[in-house]
């Protein structure tokens, strides 16, 4: 008690970079605006909302690109706890971005609907905004505040449809295993801090000596923060809850799930164990090795017999998220910057394809009406240009050239053999089997889109909103922009230094 | 000081959470548990800035005791939608999708 008034005595503010912080105070900002417009804005007038949202994640990237255009310098705040290096300003960038999409891709799905509208983009923002505390944070209290601020909004959107059964028990499943492994997790944290006397990630990397008097003590806490962000990711065994939640939950929230907050749970998850873990790997290599294998396999095993699309596309996205763990399996290695240069790539690429391939579900089933993969017979024939780009974004998930997929696909292989040690080559050649089998479930469906007769013969041609078909458009374009002229996204890659990793 | 027996006692709280998480099938009794672990996180985190003299873990657990108040709020309106929509709130009763 004591010591902790006399700490008290010597504080000091701390200098504020507000350039550094300007993304987020934006968001910030926006979303107290959407939440008072909403409060004072008849039904009629509630379009104005999405606008707003819209317009204020735009607002947030323009100070992303002022940063990552003003100098190299890595701005450090508050005692190096919330750090603003290229690593967190690309996974800004991508968040931001893709919560743009996701507007797009709601605005008519949340209009048409007679629920809440103010509480969704209110809570969309919010999710993103502990995303964008994620990509900065340093520090095991700021991680932690960072996970449950893009956690609990997003439990709620899941649970957005309150009077349908599917919603709520979307939203439970998530919910309580989410908060269950969050619990583990600090379980884990604690023990980090004890042994460290720090909650600072630089100095828990510091501390960590397995082979010392606490070596079993971290060990343990290192599986245990890493099983907290597994269940983040939906890595398989810890993958239960996402098929539930992804059909279950309204769909431009799946696509919110299955991309914004995948990819944040993979940031938390990089920067965890290249800047905290680094003396550990010898504990979480061979466990995300493991993680890796089984989520690519068993994945893609249980995505081969579905017959609903999004449960579907929710074991595709389980599966291929067992492909970004494939370099983080290697990366405290020789080829640690080539595997987070991989991560960051797969990620980019993952994101636009996926939201892409969720912008025509939403579209199509606006006319069928039907989450069944049966729904799509003949699509080409009656709305060839939704046929087309479904095939697109289906070919880019299974990495075939000349789309993004395959470059993302690509530099994890290479990260991989960059290592060069036998468990490497044995993670390589499972994610090349299974990059064959998703091959089966991505060409069914494309059979589907142009051989099959269409259901009950019905041809009348498909509406889509205008807001959706700029997601399709803007997601068509950076999928084939990225495997065209992959130095795009590849430089992007090889930008993200992440700070304190690689002793840098 | 009584530094172990406070770690133990934060161990055993988590291990009759897990369990509790595991076993039981209320989703009330499910919240309960989870609070069981974080309140094991909690003592972990006095006994250890005891032990470190620092005021981190102070600061740390003032935080999970914030965002458990946060998480119980959310938990506890969707388990109430859940009743209000089946009359039940048996985690096992909840199978609308499965495969």
């Amino acid at each position: 008690m004591t010591l902790s008034l006399t700490l008290a005595a010597g504080w000091v503010a701390p200098t504020i970079d507000y350039h550094a912080l300007a993304p987020e105070i934006v968001l910030a900002i926006g979303l107290t605006v959407v939440l008072l417009v909403d409060l004072f804005t008849t039904e009629r007038n509630k379009w104005l909302l999405s606008v707003l949202t819209g317009f204020s994640l735009l607002g947030a990237v323009l100070p992303v690109l002022t940063l990552m255009l003003h100098d190299n310098s890595v701005r450090s705040l508050f005692d190096g706890r919330y750090v603003v290096d290229e690593f967190s300003l690309v996974m800004k960038g991508l968040f931001l971005l893709a919560g743009y999409v996701i507007v797009l891709l709601s605005t008519s799905h949340v209009e048409e609907g007679d629920y809440w509208r103010g509480e969704y983009w209110f809570l969309l923002l919010s999710s993103l905004l502990g995303m964008m505390m994620m990509a900065s944070a340093r520090d095991l209290v700021s991680v932690f505040v960072a996970l449950e601020f893009l956690s609990i909004p997003a439990y709620m959107l899941a649970a957005w449809r309150k009077r349908d059964v599917k919603s709520n028990e979307a939203g439970v499943k998530y919910f309580l295993l989410g908060v269950f492994a969050s619990a583990v997790m600090l379980y884990g944290m604690s023990m980090l801090y004890g042994v460290a006397n720090s909650t600072l990630l630089i100095d828990i990397g510091k501390s960590i000596d397995l082979d010392g008097a606490f070596g079993a003590v971290q060990a343990l806490a290192i599986v245990f923060v890493v099983v907290g962000f597994a269940f983040k990711v939906s890595a398989v065994p810890f993958h239960t809850w996402a098929p539930d939640t992804y059909e279950g939950a309204p769909t431009p929230v799946t696509a919110f799930l299955s991309v914004a907050s995948k990819a944040a749970g993979f940031t938390a998850l990089v920067v965890m164990v290249l800047t905290a873990f680094p003396e550990g790997r010898d504990v979480w290599q061979p466990f995300i090795w493991g993680l890796s294998a089984l989520t690519m396999t068993v994945g893609n095993l249980f995505a081969l017999r579905q017959t609903n699309f999004v449960r579907m596309i929710a074991y595709s996205s389980v599966s291929q998220g067992g492909f970004v763990l494939m370099p983080l399996a290697v990366a405290g290695g020789p080829a640690g910057e080539s595997a987070l240069r991989a991560v960051v790539v797969y990620l980019l690429v993952y994101a636009a394809t996926n939201l892409g391939m969720f912008a025509v579900i939403l579209a199509v089933s606006r006319k069928t009406r039907s989450g069944e993969i049966s729904s799509l017979g003949g699509l080409f024939s009656y709305a060839p240009a939704m046929g087309v780009l479904l095939t697109l974004f289906l070919a880019s998930l299974a990495g075939i050239p000349p789309l993004g997929g395959w470059i993302g696909k690509f530099s994890a292989f290479q990260a991989l053999l960059t290592d060069a040690t036998p468990w490497a080559y044995v993670l390589a050649i499972i994610g090349a089997v299974n990059s064959v089998i998703a091959f089966g479930y991505y060409g069914n469906i494309m059979r589907e889109v142009w051989m099959r007769p269409v259901p009950h013969g019905d041809t009348t041609p498909i509406v889509t909103p205008s807001s959706i078909q700029i997601a399709l458009g803007i997601t068509a374009v950076v999928t084939l922009l990225f495997g065209i002229l992959p130095g795009i996204v590849l430089r992007f890659g090889e930008m993200a230094e992440l700070l304190g990793a690689f002793g840098g | 000081m009584l530094t172990g027996q406070f770690l133990l006692l934060g161990a055993i709280l988590f291990c009759i959470g897990v369990y509790g998480v595991i076993a039981r099938k209320n989703a009330v009794l499910v919240l309960m548990s989870i609070e069981l672990i974080l309140n094991s996180v909690n003592i972990n985190l006095l006994a250890f800035a005891l032990r470190n003299g620092s005021a981190d873990g102070h600061t740390f657990a003032l935080y999970v005791i914030a965002v458990a108040a946060a998480e119980v709020g959310v938990g506890l309106a969707m388990v109430l939608l859940i009743y209000r929509n089946r009359r039940n709130i048996g985690l096992d009763e909840l199978s609308e999708m499965h495969g």
